[in-house]
């Protein structure tokens, strides 16, 4: 069922820049070329009766509903499948139409009782739609007049079964009416084919794998069935729990990854009924995923935190406090840090979880009250590799396409990104290009499912060691300069040539070509020229990449080589082709642009800008300093030689998600004072002096951007659990350390930001309701926004390249450490897991397991199953063993979900060159067959299971 | 600061800019990241560190740290 207020137009819209004039039912209208009858009719507003059609998915024509009459025509041919014709002459509606659609829709409700009362899609029921329209009201093929014999869904379907083993939907054959809707939209949206109708005649029905349940079979629990499913055949387990009928839906945008998917949260009687894909979403393009769709849970879970604490001492128990309490507490133990060691001895860290108005507010509060630029954010451990590089090459801190580019790829290397886990929605839209034919790369240690998944393989799996990213992309540049795949004409219009010269001679030194570097890279030499002529050659050849790149201690170098190798073969400046981040978190990129960084101002401006830290300072009305400030990891070091002692924190975790476990803690035990603000009692909060209550995303107003530089509205769906928005607060806090802020709603932080940033001068909360969303840079230049960056030149004037050598990392591997460790994520959990842990998603994943090849395994001894120690020069941890060959020889792979998986107790403070991004993807280790898990994991699990929620409180309540 | 932690980050982005680059060139990039992306108390300790000796940093490290300006003390 989708969204209550989605106005589907029954087929999906055409491209075509053509305009055709047919007449319905008398009237004219202009469409483009290629559209349906159907959907011309319902843009001039008549709806043609359908079932199987819906204009997220490709026409059908099996249902017989949409029967139209055309002049010049012979019989009635189905408006879903027919496209408009100039002059084309269509009758809508006709009484021997009606008789057939009536026919129709009589067939259908033998089949499928028209038993509404109590049932989950009651009002919006597409059958039940078609049933009044055409007044039927029951099975006329009752024994009697107009049957023989009874022939009714009783006796169809006597062997089927419900099938509830989804946590969040199910599946009742007995509503299906086998219009393949969930079918296609599990191969057309989602890309799974998971979904297949099995068996024939009056015994067909919908079959998940091989008549698996839908928890058995290889369906990833998207929720695209469910929302195309016209009856209440597929339907969400939390629409059968609501009291009242929905009676709103609220625009808004998840709060999960970097897509940045815009979603429809809807509300019944004060509850969040169920969360709906928004079919006009820019990012997502109606899709979602199991985590955005389903797993909301969390935002009601009981372990949200709803009150102020303060304690003096992180021995001391909590004391819960009002509002003005805790706020006046923290500013004065703030000014107190301040007066006896300094100006400089407190920070504070922004949130990629948080919206832009929140981060910029935070930063502001660092430069502005506390007076110093001690600011840092949570992209400092993922991106900031991405914002630094891309800067120094292109000019800006950003990606360069929107996600719907990848349509006009014809090459796409995937390097250092899991997207079908990590960045779902996306995955799909790749997954459509791919199987319209566009190439793919993989560049990846591990075998991530892209290499081979249905209906894909890649061209070329580069499967390299852990480590060695600048060396592989340094190879890739000898084979396009030597053998002569540069473009020549593009480098030489629109690329800084001295310094393209000095790479050209850099990379095409035979010490750096694929035969060189093998030995250490692992990839076979005659692969990666393969690969790299594939992507040089390429009409359009876009490089899209994640945390695999960034995570390393030549992070910065590799996306420095990722832009030399898009510059030299021309791939900047038009769809299809681009350099993508892809971003770990929902605002990353908005965290990032406010000036979250130690050393940048909003719109990445250098604190030492003299012109723009006076346009700031005249703004905000005190002086700012011009020199950087510490961070996250530097702020640690401060911390421990005690010139750092004390730190706002809103919406990061530091103490489960920094690397080097031991040396967090540590860092945060010395501090004097730890202000956490946060949805729940994280790892971190167990050393802070005071708690404030944070806001999720359904609690408030904002805005995010994604990794598309799309700017999107977050939209208060209910009040804020513990009172107050985490603006609110920041706000408060503000004022309580005497600087004055008197935001009454983020339209007006908007309005600032707007102000004093060129790159979002156009960018209004007006605006965003009318066009739905925007593409930074939005200004004069650009007054609806930048899909494509750096089109006719580059933002810094001329692409600079930059010479990339390959430094091996210093986790080396060694007779005491023979293996590498490296680190990826899971669908169904997202990140640290503080939000899905505490959803029905540890259904499909509740403990992170180890990988490890069966080589590897067999020479230790360990079969699937077994607990093994993971030692590393950090620290050690025990995590259960899944042997497979998805990882190569001498490597082993595990996620970070769990905190009792202690991930970080084993990974180092190793860190990138440029930006002190940790080195989360190369951990030298060795593993060893346990007996059991370490004690403090074992009472970190057992903590977690007593508060694992009960389905039915899976709501979030208005 | 931990100097060895200090070191080590200057002989990282040494390693980086002696890529391609002159020595001369290379201590000058290095310099000027110092300067752009070091806390003033960084930089402080790094060229205090360098002037009793600088044990440990690469030759393009130490020339860069020899290059650096001392940050102005701020009140407060």
């Amino acid at each position: 069922m989708y969204s209550i207020d989605h106005n589907d137009l029954g087929t999906p819209a055409s491209s075509s820049a053509t305009l055709v004039t047919i007449e319905i039912d008398g009237h004219a209208i202009s469409v483009p070329e290629g559209t349906s009858v159907m959907r011309a009719a319902a843009l001039a507003g008549t709806r043609i009766p359908k079932l199987c059609a819906t204009d997220s998915l490709k026409s059908f024509g099996s249902c017989r509903l949409c029967l139209v009459e055309i002049d010049g025509r012979r019989g009635y041919p189905a408006s879903c499948t027919t496209q408009v014709a100039d002059g084309m002459k269509v009758r809508t509606d006709s009484e021997k139409l009606s008789q057939l659609r009536r026919g129709v829709v009589e067939l259908y409700v033998s089949e499928h009782p028209l038993d509404c009362d109590g049932c989950p899609a009651d009002g919006h029921c597409e059958l039940q739609d078609m049933a009044k329209l055409h007044g039927v009201t029951g099975n006329v093929y009752m024994a009697g007049d107009r049957c023989p014999e009874r022939i009714t869904h009783e006796s169809k379907h006597v062997e089927f079964k419900a099938d509830t083993s989804n946590p969040y939907f199910n599946f009742n054959p007995d509503l299906c009416i086998v219009c393949s809707r969930c079918v296609r939209a599990c191969d057309e949206t989602q890309g799974t084919l998971a979904l297949t109708i099995s068996g024939r005649g009056l015994g067909s029905q919908v079959s998940a794998s091989q008549n698996e349940s839908f928890l058995d079979s290889e369906c990833v629990s998207c929720g695209a069935c469910v929302e195309a499913c016209p009856t209440a055949a597929l339907s969400e387990k939390s629409l059968a729990m609501i009291a009242k009928p929905v009676d709103k839906a609220v625009t808004t945008t998840c709060a999960y990854c970097g897509v940045g998917c815009s979603l429809k949260a809807e509300v019944s009687d004060g509850k969040v009924a169920r969360m709906v894909p928004n079919r006009d979403g820019h990012a997502n393009q109606g899709h979602a995923c199991v985590k955005g769709r389903f797993a909301y849970g969390y935002a009601t879970h009981a372990d949200r935190i709803r009150t102020p604490m303060i304690r003096k001492s992180i021995t001391d128990p909590w004391r819960e406090v009002s509002w003005d309490e805790a706020i006046a507490y923290a500013a004065s133990e703030f000014k107190r840090i301040q007066s006896r060691y300094g100006r400089d001895s407190v920070g504070g860290i922004t949130s990629s979880r948080c919206t832009n108005e929140e981060t910029y507010l935070v930063q502001k509060l660092v430069r502005a009250a506390f007076g110093n630029n001690n600011v840092d954010t949570c992209a400092r451990v993922c991106h900031s590799p991405t914002g630094w590089g891309l800067k120094q090459t292109l000019g800006e801190s950003a990606g360069t396409q929107a996600f719907t580019s990848v349509m006009k790829s014809d090459v796409i290397i995937m390097m250092g990104a899991n997207p079908t886990e990590g960045h779902p929605v996306f995955a799909s839209q790749l997954k459509r290009a791919l199987r319209a034919g566009a190439k793919l790369i993989v560049i990846d240690p591990r075998e991530i499912a892209l290499v081979r998944t249905p209906h894909i393989e890649a061209a070329h799996h580069l499967q390299l060691r852990p480590g060695t990213n600048v060396a592989v992309m340094t190879a890739l540049a000898h084979v396009v300069v030597t053998e002569g795949l540069v473009r020549e004409d593009y480098v030489r219009e629109r690329c800084d040539l001295e310094s393209f010269d000095k790479w050209r001679r850099f990379v095409a030194d035979p010490a750096r070509s694929p035969e060189a570097t093998e030995a250490v890279t692992g990839v076979p030499a005659a692969t990666l020229r393969a690969a790299a002529r594939l992507y040089a050659s390429a009409k359009n050849g876009a490089i899209y990449y994640g945390l695999g790149v960034t995570e390393h201690s030549q992070g910065s170098t590799t996306v420095l080589g990722i832009a030399n190798l898009a510059m030299a073969t021309g791939n900047i400046g038009r769809e299809g082709v681009g350099v993508n981040p892809l971003r770990g978190q929902n605002n990353v990129q908005g965290s990032c642009d406010m000036g979250s960084f130690p050393h940048e101002f909003p719109g990445y401006r250098h604190v030492s800008d003299d012109t723009t830290r006076h346009l700031l300072e005249s703004e905000w009305g005190v002086p700012l300093g011009n020199e950087p400030g510490l961070r996250i990891p530097n702020m640690f070091e401060a911390a421990l030689d005690g010139s750092f002692k004390g730190m706002y924190i809103q919406g990061e975790d530091i103490a489960q998600s920094d690397p080097n476990t031991h040396h967090v803690v540590a860092a945060l035990t010395a501090l004097e004072c730890v202000v956490v603000q946060d949805i729940f009692m994280c790892e971190t909060a167990k050393f802070a002096h005071v708690l404030l209550p944070g806001a999720s995303f359904l609690e408030k107003d904002g805005t995010f951007t994604n990794a598309e530089r799309r700017i999107s509205r977050v939209r208060k769906v209910i009040e804020p659990l513990a009172g107050l928005a985490d603006w609110e607060v920041t706000v408060r806090l503000a004022n309580a350390l005497g600087y004055p802020m008197n935001y009454r709603h983020p339209s007006e932080i908007m309005a600032e930001i707007a102000r004093l940033t060129p790159t979002f001068t156009g960018v209004t909360y007006e605006k965003l309701d009318r066009l739905g969303s925007i593409q930074w840079p939005c200004n004069e230049a650009a007054p609806e926004g930048t899909p494509t960056m750096h089109v006719s030149a580059f933002v810094r004037g001329k692409g600079k390249f930059f010479a990339t050598e390959y430094v091996p990392t210093r986790e080396r591997v060694n007779a005491r450490f023979p293996l590498l460790l490296t680190t990826g994520r899971v669908l169904t959990q997202y990140n640290v897991g503080a939000q899905t842990r505490r959803t029905l998603n540890n259904v499909w994943h509740d403990e992170d397991l180890v990988e490890i090849h069966p080589h590897d395994a067999e020479t230790r001894g360990v079969v699937d199953g077994d607990w093994i120690g993971i030692t590393s020069r950090a620290g050690e941890t025990v995590l259960r063993a899944q042997v497979t060959d998805r990882v190569q020889p001498g490597v082993i792979y595990t996620t970070f979900h769990f905190p009792e998986s202690g991930a970080n107790v084993v990974t180092t403070d190793n860190s990138d060159w440029a930006t002190n991004c940790p080195e989360y993807k190369v951990t030298a280790v060795e593993v060893m067959k346990v007996d059991k898990p370490l004690d403090w994991q074992t009472r970190f699990r057992q903590n977690r299971e007593n508060r694992l929620p009960a389905r039915e409180d899976a709501g979030a309540h208005a | 600061m931990n100097n060895e932690i200090l070191v080590r980050m200057a002989n990282d982005i040494a390693n980086f800019f002696s890529a391609g680059n002159d020595e001369a060139t290379a201590a000058r990039e290095v310099a000027n990241h110092l300067s752009k992306l070091w806390a003033p108390r960084m930089r402080r300790q790094i060229i205090e560190f360098g002037r009793s000796g600088g044990e440990g940093l690469s030759p393009i490290a130490r020339a860069a740290v020899a290059q650096l300006v001392e940050p102005a003390a701020r009140a407060g």
